[in-house]
């Protein structure tokens, strides 16, 4: 048992040390990486995935997966943009509530029509980006500078951008819904056994309805601080974030399975990949070494394999050292 | 995994949602013919016949070696980068970046053969993980689905490569009979995997793998060598398929060509009766289910709606189908 625990252990804490070795890295040997400047950008920028990725990591918990977060996120922020010049509020609420729209749709398409959320997930990714493309009529649109709208995106609080802010919030309430709720453990029993948790009375078509709708309402709210942050709702972004995001979350020790998982890690997760690009910028800038902008996907995806074959390896021995007991 | 046999028609009464199941895309794609026919102008051409036809044939080409994949249970999410890398590679070859061949024959030999190798390599590096280390599909491709984009980028430095070499460009432009050779392309493959899929032993292997993965170890499927060749063959497919995207146009984009195909092509298997969970697989199903969602496209902007609303109607096709498939098995 105890051996299970020390590998269980690593595989959910391995994804931290190996932040804190990259941060450590990268205070070694840059002058300003631990600057003001570049841990705000750092945070400002991530916190979008950050919010995509946690949705992301409640769905697959229940042993699902929710490939539309990136054309929700871009819906949102068209939405949000459309909506910007009615108040900061009103553009905040817009942008949420077309992401918690397509969460609707998603929920109802897996526990209602009981269609394979891969495939379901695929569909609302495709109509999401054409709803984002129509609203938007080809083009990203501009959002209200006079509405104090762009302070979601650009503004500090205490300090710290509020976006990071919104992001950390977001991570608190995660934590407190998966460790200290019913509905939280049931998430996490829906994705260890479906008919188990059903037998034993939990409502799993419930559970299972709420992580997408939370989901698509994380994409848009992660769209609004798009739009937000760069001045404009923009439908063809997103591109790529689902994938991003599941990476981030496989990273961070998720199985996709289901039924393991952790919010925190899932964190470490979505921060190791952002500053995983952050130091290739650096070291870029040092000038030993000149690595286009297009080696970071290789450096990401190699990561990523290491990742998984690691993890792989740990989660066959774990099962083999539970046989054993 | 539930029962996916299909059991066999009792023949004692009709069943709509089991014969929707079973036709429903074909009968789609007829009325979307009937439909164009009566409303859309200058549609019985073979003009429009070649546009719609070139159009979908590399999303068929690749969609045959999903077909395969998805039959055993699987998912490839790296054929759009697979398609990149090979069309980044191929004009390399041919325009004797890497190493200058005089004879340009050969030239264009070479560099189909080794662009299309190389992304059959990358296909089994996916089976490889797949099988050595049980990683799940979905994760092992998405690890060349970010990398592999990547590494066509960094190999041509995101460069554009424009190249007017018609013997190479044959693939993609040139005509036998009157029919596009893309098209002949796609033609043999489908046979030849439709034949595959039903009279080989490696084809029974795929579905029986597919159907119930410990049951064909049990019966003594060598699996891991059968998902290696799988995912191998979805590399290949992916690989002609950049091929042949770069010949139209003349020009690759390690940043373009392929993006998306995953998506397509995924949505063709499933909209032509593919089960997704493996066990069930129809290659002739994929090819309807393709030049459906590319008619429906045709359709609709030849009717003057604009192609993000033809997005939206594509999704909505993708759900009925698989929803109408899931109602068949369930009432079967």
């Amino acid at each position: 048992m105890t051996r299970t625990r020390f590998l269980s252990l690593l595989g959910s804490y391995g994804v931290v040390v190996a932040l804190l070795l990259l941060i450590l890295f990268g205070w070694l040997r840059y002058d300003y990486f631990l600057g003001f400047f570049n841990i705000t950008s750092v945070l400002r920028y991530n916190s979008m995935f950050a919010l995509v990725a946690l949705g992301m990591c409640f769905v697959i918990m229940t042993g699902g997966i929710d490939l539309s977060v990136g054309s929700t996120a871009a819906l949102g922020s068209v939405v949000a943009a459309l909506f910007s010049p009615q108040g900061t509020w009103i553009g905040l609420g817009a942008g949420v509530g077309a992401g918690l729209c397509v969460g609707l749709v998603n929920a109802m398409l897996v526990t209602r029509l009981r269609i394979m959320p891969f495939i379901a997930t695929l569909a609302t990714m495709l109509a999401a980006s054409g709803t984002a493309l129509l609203l938007a009529d080809n083009q990203s649109v501009s959002v209200s500078y006079d509405s104090g709208f762009t302070t979601i995106g650009q503004e500090n609080f205490l300090g710290f951008p509020i976006p990071a802010w919104i992001a950390l919030a977001a991570y608190i309430a995660g934590w407190v819904v998966l460790n200290f709720t019913s509905t939280g453990r049931g998430v996490l029993a829906v994705g260890g056994n479906e008919d188990a948790t059903r037998m034993m009375g939990l409502p799993v078509g419930r559970i299972k309805f709420l992580v997408y709708l939370a989901s698509g309402g994380l994409a848009g709210l992660a769209g609004v601080i798009l739009a937000s942050q760069f001045g404009a709702g923009q439908p063809i972004e997103g591109v790529g974030w689902e994938l991003f995001a599941i990476a981030a979350v496989v990273v961070g020790g998720t199985l996709l399975t289901g039924g393991v998982g952790s919010v925190g890690a899932t964190l470490a997760g979505v921060l190791l990949l952002g500053i995983l690009f952050n130091v290739l910028n650096f070291e870029n800038g040092k000038g030993w070494i000149s690595l286009s902008a297009y080696w970071q996907s290789v450096i990401r995806g190699l990561f990523l394999l290491i990742v998984v074959i690691l993890q792989a390896k740990l989660s066959s021995r774990g099962n083999a050292a539970a046989r054993d007991h | 995994m539930t029962d996916t046999s299909q059991t066999a028609h009792t023949g004692k009464r009709f069943d709509p949602f089991d014969f929707l199941a079973r036709y429903g895309t074909l009968i789609a794609l007829v009325l979307l013919i009937l439909f164009n026919l009566a409303f859309t102008r200058n549609f019985a051409t073979i003009q429009t016949l070649n546009v719609n036809l070139t159009q979908v044939c590399t999303i068929v080409i690749v969609a045959v070696g999903m077909t395969l994949v998805i039959a055993t249970g699987g998912i490839d999410l790296s054929v759009g980068s697979l398609m990149a890398i090979s069309g980044a590679l191929a004009p390399m070859i041919f325009l004797g970046k890497i190493i200058p061949i005089d004879n340009v024959y050969l030239a264009v030999a070479a560099a189909m053969v080794v662009s299309i190798a190389v992304a059959g390599l990358f296909g089994l590096f996916n089976g490889w993980l797949i099988s050595a280390f049980r990683i799940q599909p979905i994760v092992a491709t998405l690890v060349l689905f970010i990398a592999g984009r990547g590494i066509a980028q960094v190999m041509t430095n995101g460069n554009l490569q424009t190249f007017r070499v018609p013997q190479f460009q044959f693939i993609g432009l040139g005509r036998v009979l009157g029919i596009p050779v893309q098209v002949i392309l796609m033609a043999l493959i489908v046979l030849a995997a439709a034949w595959m899929l039903k009279r080989t032993v490696f084809g029974r292997q795929i579905i029986a793998i597919g159907g119930n993965e410990r049951a064909a170890e049990l019966s003594g499927i060598a699996v891991a060598k059968v998902k290696l060749l799988v995912y191998a063959i979805s590399g290949l497919c992916a690989g002609l398929a950049g091929l042949v995207v770069i010949a139209i146009n003349s020009s690759s984009d390690a940043n373009l060509v392929g993006l998306g195909m995953e998506l397509d092509a995924i949505a063709a298997v499933a909209v032509g009766g593919t089960l997704l969970s493996g066990g069930k697989a129809t290659i002739i199903g994929t090819l309807i289910g393709a030049m459906t969602i590319q008619l429906v496209r045709y359709t609709l902007l030849a009717n003057g709606v604009p192609d993000a609303a033809a997005l939206v109607v594509k999704a909505a096709i993708i759900i009925l189908a698989v929803w109408i498939q899931q109602q068949g098995r369930a009432h079967a």
